[in-house]
């Protein structure tokens, strides 16, 4: 067990590129030449990559970010990797950010400064929908995200 | 030890697996900090978020511990605006300025109506961000650094009054400024009458605030302003000029 958490301690790193963590740097998921260049998901934590990445949907690359914008906790724009981020949009030829971060205040308005941040980088800024869950019933919905599902309601057919 | 009070998140911690340290202002026990158990869980995590006015109930053996806190929705405010950047600035600015200057319970039924007052007020009609700048107004006066506003301090003149002093936080009035109006602050007219300020104005009361929030409750305990309230001032305008640095009376 010593053995197995000391070859992880030596072998794990932080890939170079997106923030994930792996034993190889770059990163398989940015090694990986037959992902979509032109999307790049930024999310808070390298364990919201790999929802994401579990989820199978996102075939474009990752960035994370290391946290979210905090007053509490102190942490302000320069204790995240925004400038990297922007570099990479710039360099990479990306198209559109996802902003992939939680629907929480914190989450939200890091998401408001990185989409005041890309402005003018032309590049196409979306976040991620809020709304009804899969398998979600009505009456165990908290009132948040019912409000959320209904500003987002489309029409049918 | 039991009381029942309703409150405003603050702010929260992860404790553990599941649960939180939430620091809530309360309407008769001031900030107030308790453990929530299972607050971080996908049940309640959306109860506890900065911002949101809840029924509390906190609970402990003796009135010195953490204690447990209890909350049922009484508005969610925070997933109203999630989606209205300049808003969510506004709702975080009061929550952080309220849990990083506010002594713990130490109740201010005042400045919780003021908050109530600015918070229902948040809305895509701007009007709220003069309700802001009253607000800030009220924490300051309830944290003992209330401004004189009614009158000049050098004339005692109540009209006309434009400018107030970075010293004395006294207003002053534009015929008594003279040499020193450059070194004032500008006291934004909708604070003595009640008009409604166009942004300019906003930008000028939470420079006014700003300076006294900075002066008396920050640099005194040698801690930035929080930096949700440096986001709002980022949102709605260039930045601030030199503060003054000399006394005007």
């Amino acid at each position: 067990m010593i053995r197995t958490l000391e070859t992880c301690r030596a072998q794990v790193r932080r890939c170079s590129l997106c923030g994930n963590l792996d034993a190889t740097d770059p990163c398989a998921i940015c090694s990986d030449g037959s992902r979509d260049g032109a999307s790049l998901c930024v999310v808070e934590e390298v364990e919201d990559l790999w929802a994401v990445e579990r989820a199978g949907f996102f075939r474009g690359r990752y960035h994370v970010l290391g946290g979210r914008l905090s007053a509490l906790d102190g942490i302000g724009p320069d204790e995240l990797r925004i400038g990297e981020m922007l570099a990479r949009v710039q360099a990479e030829g990306v198209q559109e950010v996802v902003l992939g971060l939680g629907a929480t205040v914190e989450g939200q308005t890091t998401a408001h400064y990185l989409a005041e941040r890309l402005q003018g980088l032309g590049v196409a800024v979306t976040g991620f929908g809020r709304g009804v869950p899969v398998g979600g019933e009505l009456n165990f919905l908290d009132e948040g995200t019912l409000a959320a599902a209904y500003r987002a309601r489309r029409p049918f057919a | 030890m039991e009381w029942h009070d309703e409150g405003f998140v603050l702010s929260r911690r992860r404790h553990g697996e599941g649960s939180l340290v939430v620091n809530a202002f309360t309407f008769e026990h001031g900030r107030h900090a308790g453990l929530v158990q299972g607050g971080g869980s996908r049940a309640q995590a959306h109860l506890w978020q900065p911002g949101n006015r809840l029924d509390l109930v906190w609970h402990a053996r003796t009135a010195e511990h953490l204690g447990s806190l209890k909350g049922e929705p009484i508005r969610l405010h925070a997933a109203d605006l999630l989606d209205a950047p300049l808003e969510l600035a506004g709702l975080s600015a009061a929550m952080a300025l309220l849990d990083a200057a506010m002594a713990e319970r130490d109740p201010h039924p005042v400045l919780y109506a003021a908050t109530l007052r600015l918070i229902d007020a948040l809305g895509e009609d701007e009007a709220w961000l003069a309700d802001y700048v009253r607000f800030e107004l009220v924490l300051l006066a309830e944290a003992g650094f209330g401004l004189a506003l009614d009158r000049c301090a050098v004339s005692g003149a109540t009209e006309g009054l434009t400018y107030v002093s970075p010293r004395t936080g006294a207003a002053v009035a534009e015929t008594a400024a003279g040499d020193w109006a450059p070194r004032l602050l500008k006291l934004p007219r909708f604070l003595l009458d009640g008009s409604r300020p166009d942004r300019a104005e906003v930008v000028d009361g939470l420079r006014l605030t700003g300076h006294f929030l900075d002066q008396r409750l920050f640099d005194a305990v040698n801690r930035p302003p929080p930096q949700a309230r440096l986001r709002l001032l980022d949102l709605l305008g260039p930045p601030a000029p030199d503060a003054p640095t000399q006394p005007a009376d």
